[in-house]
């Protein structure tokens, strides 16, 4: 009696001072990763504005266009999927790379995003990962399983922007690398006519 | 955004609407004899592992040939005519008929929540469901989790080997070939449950049930067969990805880059 006594005050003493130190360190944490979530609710939000819209073909890409410069660090993905190639372009390369990537992407998905019409998107978390946040989210669509979104989210260029997504392990960045890659091997290796081609793709 | 839940695009929806009988006469042998030699090959995690390119390619531009020619069309036609509660009962019986062979892979993983709810999930849908039609296990909130013998082999530390492109039933690795073969020949109870005379309607359901996910992602396999600079390259990422996650359950933190860090 006196021993469960004793070890249930002790489990009650380490659980306040548990309690207290989670009290303690978690601000610094929760702020952050609130803030990563709250940009991805706002994301969604608007995305799923967008898409039941009414909108379709070139006006809505260009809503997307806006959302997507608006919450995703552009220059950095279009960056990353250059990959090496980025370094030796010339900064006015650059500049027209990252504008015609954006348009790319805004077509691509946005050209994707209308099987989403009725769709529900529910953000379920957000976490610190390496140097990064990481937003877990669920989306239901009629007729299929649910299935998994997590959004990347950095504050690293001076504002909590997204710079990946992951839609049931398939990795965005990762795999639009692989593909303007492809393209630009297609080109000969030439950042000017990858431009060209990428205006006209997605 | 891609749509892909579950891995439908490129595990199943892809390309798979041989009958079943194809792999029954296929070379059991021969697909052995691969698994052997590419399950024991290393994986490692950030590249994908595919001696086999140049055989892969080949069949690539097969299933290519074979969806532009014949499947493409007629799940258009079938996304078309069939009317949409008709096509959900293609999709729930076809699903439900997968049960017991998941059944006996949750045994054989030793999962024992999967093993309570695959029983569950049968007996409810087969029996309140009239026979698969309706989904009624979901609709009370009973997970539909899908598992198979590749998924098995992955428990048991069976390595992913080399990535396989599969005539007719798409991409693939050679452990999952051999799980694909598993489940076909040996595992699947319902071949000794059911008389041989039901083989016509199951093989005629699950091809029904592939031509019903090749209409309702069609703009993402159109995509990814018919809009991309490689499609064989992107059809291959898009598997492994969705493969391992699926597999692992979860987000592989180690496989995120920070960009801002190169």
């Amino acid at each position: 009696m006196q021993t469960r006594a004793l070890y249930s005050r002790r489990t009650t003493l380490a659980t306040l001072a548990g309690g207290a130190a989670i009290l303690m360190a978690a601000p610094a944490v929760a702020l952050n990763a609130s803030q990563a979530r709250s940009l991805v609710d706002d994301l969604t939000a608007e995305v799923m504005r967008v898409i039941n819209s009414g909108k379709t073909g070139a006006p809505m890409y260009r809503e997307f266009e806006s959302v997507f410069a608006k919450y995703a660090d552009v220059p950095i993905i279009a960056r990353s999927t250059l990959g090496v190639t980025w370094r030796s372009a010339s900064s006015s390369q650059k500049k027209a790379y990252v504008a015609a990537f954006r348009g790319y992407m805004a077509r691509k998905y946005g050209k994707r995003f209308k099987e989403f019409i009725g769709s529900d998107i529910k953000v379920t978390g957000s976490r610190k990962e390496k140097s990064f946040y990481v937003v877990d989210s669920t989306v239901r669509l009629a007729g299929t399983s649910p299935f998994q979104v997590n959004w990347l989210v950095s504050d690293k260029s001076g504002k909590d922007l997204m710079f990946n997504l992951v839609i049931e392990g398939i990795n965005m960045l990762r795999s639009e690398r692989e593909e303007i890659g492809l393209m630009l091997d297609k080109n000969g290796g030439n950042v000017d006519k990858l431009i060209t081609a990428l205006k006209k793709a997605g | 955004m891609y749509h892909l839940p579950e891995n439908h695009l490129v595990r199943e929806n892809f390309l798979a609407s041989g009958p079943v009988h194809w792999v029954r006469t296929a070379g059991l042998a021969c697909v052995v004899a691969l698994g052997l030699m590419a399950c024991s090959a290393p994986s490692p995690d950030q590249e994908f592992y595919d001696p086999l390119e140049k055989q892969n390619r080949v069949v690539h531009s097969f299933n290519k040939t074979i969806d532009k020619a014949l499947i493409s069309p007629a799940a258009g036609v079938y996304g078309t005519i069939i009317p949409d509660p008709a096509k959900r009962a293609v999709v729930n019986v076809a699903n439900n008929l997968t049960m017991p062979n998941r059944l006996v892979n949750s045994v054989l993983q030793l999962n024992v929540e999967g093993t309570v709810e695959t029983t569950f999930r049968f007996a409810i849908n087969t029996i309140l469901g009239i026979g698969g039609i309706f989904d009624v296990a979901t609709a009370i909130g009973l997970p539909d989790t899908d598992t198979d013998f590749g998924e098995t082999l992955h428990k048991w530390n069976v390595g992913e080997g080399a990535y396989v492109e599969l005539p007719l039933f798409g991409s693939s690795t050679a452990r999952d070939t051999v799980g694909l073969v598993a489940d076909i020949l040996l595992l699947d109870p319902l071949d000794h449950i059911l008389e041989p005379n039901a083989d016509p309607y199951r093989s005629a359901v699950w091809v029904l049930d592939k031509l019903g996910d090749r209409n309702r992602y069609d703009d993402v396999v159109d995509d990814v067969l018919y809009n991309s600079p490689d499609s064989y390259v992107t059809q291959r990422s898009f598997y492994l990805q969705s493969r391992r996650f699926r597999l692992n359950k979860k987000l592989s933190i180690e496989d995120l880059e920070d960009p801002y860090a190169n």
